[in-house]
């Protein structure tokens, strides 16, 4: 058990609150919005009562919690609110969810990214269900006239020694008013009855029956459809538009230009988008705005660079063969003097294309905009920037400008970047009626905000004895290289050396699951295996031997990982897959990476079966420190191993003059059935350790342990993503 | 425009839209049954499938003027309750991440089970190999398929 602070008294808890995450309810009620069935209406109480920003107790004992933070599918709607329900000591069967709107006064962090929801969110959802416990048993307390440390609670029960029982139902209107205690206990991880529970995904049964949750089901009466075209090139803009036929078309009511970032706005981080200027139909249904779509004349012209994949690829390639070092270095040692002096030096380059998100719910955002005020409603991962950038394009207060959050299909970094959600405003401004902006496939994967293409060359030196004595890596990316200066294996190797080079592009890019580590946990496993077979070690092994270093005699200060916890997943995994056994016509490969806080180690298992690779099983050991919800973190973790397995393996953008050569899914490969894994197996570490990263920790390694089993498998290294391009070349050359 | 009238789920719709509206905005705009999601346009992700006569169709390419009076189900006709074998096996395996695709991938593969009661591995991959799930559940949707075709 553990005792914490609220910060004492009524005021200043709530003044606390809005940075620790209490305060009062949010009066927003997602059943009262979503038509509740007649069973919903019948649970519902009589009398709800607002205990403070994540929780309100019903007079017939249901609990309400919250969800703060935006839900893509990596099933913080269920986890978040099984920390305070853990806390509050009820039943999960009592616990109804729902979202919560945007609310920065008393929520902090309303933003799904960076695998950082459960861990920034740990200590204040528990201290919200520990204060609300304290309150309850505090007035009955006060009712029984007993000291409160003679209370027990459980299953949402308060109990006293002397047999006196009451229900949280019947005692939340007293504690509605109770003082705000000074100091709550939090339960320590052995009482836990919650959290560690394999709990099911709290909007299954509506996703089941295909209940309206997404923001491209929003519906508001009187509604109009919009959608937009965005130039067909990066680096191009309008010349002219002819609209007449669009005009004159069935459904249509609207057809204009607006600029969704005009000059003088001030711009977020997450303003990145490249088309800015853009031709908007709007009409009665979506299928009549679509045709219209097509009947738009407009002539583009260039106002930027159009480049195609051969120009950037090259000047990458130039960057890190003949770039000057960049200023994202790190040096130990003399690397120079630790080259010269090798007795052989391993060398191998990386790459991989630009990638789109391709969210299978496309972009799309509800907007009314009225004189006074703005109501938002749609999928989005930062509402609170959204919500900055739509005040500043409106000219309009923030406090005028309200965003619902949807649950999301999918998100995956895209919907960091709210552009769709600026231009819903400017539509509903312009058209002054609510509308729902539709983005169609192709408009999305056209449209930018892709995880930049990547070159990286790795070179090591090892010595007589195979020692690893020098490391030297250089990396180069579109607005930015994926080099992490201060990551393994730097603090293990005594002459390091870390460069970085930038390349600028008018390809907008953006975060995409697990930035930079998506290709640099490949580049850097898949290099340690060739170092490590080079050295005429076990791939494992030879790492092991890296993290004993690291952890009895690091090299440098800077050194952003536990070497311990490292290591300790690749034992982890090392026993679990039975690591060295054969099995005649699978090859194995191996990975680790350390990212979002989190360790992760893989072993793959492949087959080939007529030239193709297949996977037979994939075993994963992580250290996410304690799971909340074991069930929804296992389906994680398979998600980022197909995710990762998939975009290495089939998925590329390419350019040609600036216009992508890709822009649906006949043309785009993303991983199918067929190709996934047969089995996936996941081993947590159990640590006790307070929770960290799980939405992208179980990417970055393993298309590494893909490529790393598919050497093992054809004696080829393929280093360069989409590996299919190396099997199509061969089935060629055959 | 023109008017139509479509059964859906047993029940008979009319609607007065262009002839060569794909039957997925017709049920999305005109019906107001979303569970049925948008996500290429093409038939190449699955996401907007339904049962045209008991077979798993893709409706963004179906122009509501081919459909007649054949028969059409929705996942929100699939069952009464929530309660076809697909959908109790997709809870069972707690299967959606985000969600977007599944109704989709339910259809297919509750179309899949109706013709073939027990099918392998590889049938199952195979039938399913045009449904696209973006947040890769694909180990636990053929656990599921498999779990449902025990129970039916």
């Amino acid at each position: 058990m553990t005792l914490i602070n609220t910060k004492h008294n009524r005021r200043s808890f709530l003044k606390a609150s809005a940075l620790a995450g209490g305060g009062m309810m949010l009066g927003f009620s997602w059943l009262t919005s979503c038509k509740p069935t007649p069973e919903q209406l019948k649970a519902m109480p009589e009398e709800w009562f607002d205990i403070n920003a994540f929780l309100k107790i019903g007079d017939n004992g249901i609990v309400t919690i919250m969800s703060p933070n935006p839900e893509i599918g990596q099933n913080v709607k269920t986890s978040m609110p099984m920390i305070v329900a853990e806390e509050l000591d009820v039943e999960w069967k009592d616990v109804v969810v729902e979202q919560a709107g945007l609310d920065t006064k008393n929520y902090r962090r309303q933003l799904a990214g960076g695998s950082q929801s459960i861990r920034q969110g740990w200590q204040s959802l528990r201290m919200a269900g520990a204060t609300a416990r304290r309150m309850l048993m505090e007035a009955a307390a006060k009712q029984w006239n007993v000291p409160v440390g003679e209370l027990k609670t459980a299953k949402g029960i308060i109990s006293h020694s002397s047999g006196k029982e009451i229900g949280y139902g019947a005692i939340a209107s007293a504690a509605a008013s109770v003082e705000i205690p000074e100091k709550v206990e939090l339960k320590g991880p052995k009482d836990f009855k919650i959290i560690g529970q394999p709990t099911k995904n709290v909007d299954g049964p509506k996703i089941i029956k295909g209940e309206p949750l997404f923001g491209i089901d929003y519906k508001k009466e009187g509604m109009l459809t919009a959608m937009m075209v965005h130039a067909p090139a990066f680096g191009m803009k309008i010349k002219s538009v002819d609209d007449s036929a669009a005009k004159a078309m069935p459904g249509i009511t609207d057809v204009f230009t607006i600029t969704t970032l005009p000059e003088g706005v001030e711009k977020q981080w997450s303003d990145v988008n490249a088309f800015t200027e853009l031709v908007v139909v709007v009409g009665k249904n979506t299928w009549q705005v679509m045709k219209a779509k097509k009947a738009l004349n407009i002539e583009w012209e260039r106002d930027g660079k159009g480049e195609s994949t051969e120009d950037y690829t090259k000047a990458l390639v130039d960057l890190i063969e003949n770039g000057k070092p960049g200023n994202n270095g790190r040096v130990d040692g003399d690397p120079e003097k630790a080259f010269s002096k090798a007795a052989k030096i391993i060398e191998q380059t990386y790459s991989a294309p630009f990638l789109a998100h391709n969210t299978m719910e496309p972009m799309n955002f509800f907007a009314n905009v009225t004189a006074d005020k703005a109501e938002l409603t749609g999928p989005i991962q930062t509402p609170e920037y959204l919500r900055k950038t739509v005040s500043a394009v409106l000219g309009m207060p923030e406090d005028n400008v309200s965003i619902m959050m949807t649950r999301m299909g999918g998100g995956f970094g895209r919907r960091l970047y709210g552009n769709f959600g600026v231009e819903a405003a400017v539509i509903s401004q312009k058209v002054k009626a609510p509308i729902k902006l539709i983005y169609t496939r192709e408009d999305d994967m056209t449209q930018g905000t892709y995880r930049p293409a990547y070159e990286m060359k790795y070179r090591a030196a090892l010595d007589e004895n195979n020692e690893l004595i020098g490391f030297h890596v250089r990396g180069a990316g579109i607005h930015g290289s994926s080099v992490f200066a201060n990551r393994f294996p730097a603090g293990t190797v005594d002459n390091y050396l870390a460069d970085s080079f930038s390349l600028d592009s008018s390809i907008s890019t953006g975060a995409w699951r697990a930035p930079r580590s998506n290709f640099t946990g490949f580049a850097e496993q898949a290099f340690l295996d060739e170092v490590a077979e080079a050295a005429g070690k076990d791939p494992i092994d030879f790492r092991l031997s890296l993290f004993d270093k690291a952890i009895q005699n690091p090299v440098g200060e800077k050194n952003d990982y536990d070497p311990e916890r490292y290591a300790g997943v690749l034992k982890l995994v090392k026993e679990k897959s039975n690591w060295g056994q054969e099995i005649p016509g699978v090859s194995r490969g191996v990975s680790a990476y350390y990212c979002h806080n989190s360790y992760v180690a893989q072993v793959i298992d492949v087959i080939m079966q007529d030239g193709e690779p297949r996977i037979k099983k994939v075993w994963c050991a992580i250290d996410c420190g304690i799971v909340i919800n074991p069930e929804g973190a296992i389906n994680q973790i398979e998600g980022g191993i197909i995710d990762g397995i998939g975009h290495a393996m089939y998925s590329a953008m390419t350019f040609d003059k600036g216009t992508p050569d890709q822009s649906n899914f006949n043309q785009y490969r993303l991983i199918r059935h067929r190709e996934a894994p047969l089995e996936i197996e996941t081993f947590f570490v159990q640590n006790g350790i307070d929770p960290t990263g799980l939405g992208e920790p179980s990417l970055p390694p393993v298309a590494a342990a893909l490529a790393n089993a598919l050497y093992a498998a054809t004696g080829e290294r393929v280093t360069k993503q989409p590996f299919k391009a190396h099997f199509n070349n061969k089935a060629t050359a055959l | 425009m023109a008017l139509y009238t479509i059964n859906i789920n047993n029940k008979e719709h009319q609607v007065d839209v262009d002839p060569d509206t794909p039957l997925l905005w017709v049920l999305r705009d005109h019906v107001e049954l979303v569970g049925t999601k948008f996500g290429c346009g093409i038939g190449q992700c699955g996401a907007c499938t339904i049962h045209f006569d008991g077979v798993a169709t893709r409706s963004c390419l179906l122009p509501v003027s081919a459909v007649g009076d054949t028969k059409i189900t929705t996942i929100e006709g699939l069952s009464e309750n929530g309660d076809h074998p697909v959908q109790k096996s997709w809870i069972k395996f707690d299967v959606p991440q985000c969600g977007y695709c599944q109704a989709g991938q339910m259809m297919n593969a509750a179309s899949l089970l109706k013709q073939n009661p027990s099918p392998s591995d590889e049938d199952i991959e195979n039938a399913m190999n045009g449904n696209i799930c973006r947040c890769g559940t694909y180990v636990r949707i053929k656990a599921a398929i498999k779990d449902a075709a025990q129970q039916a």
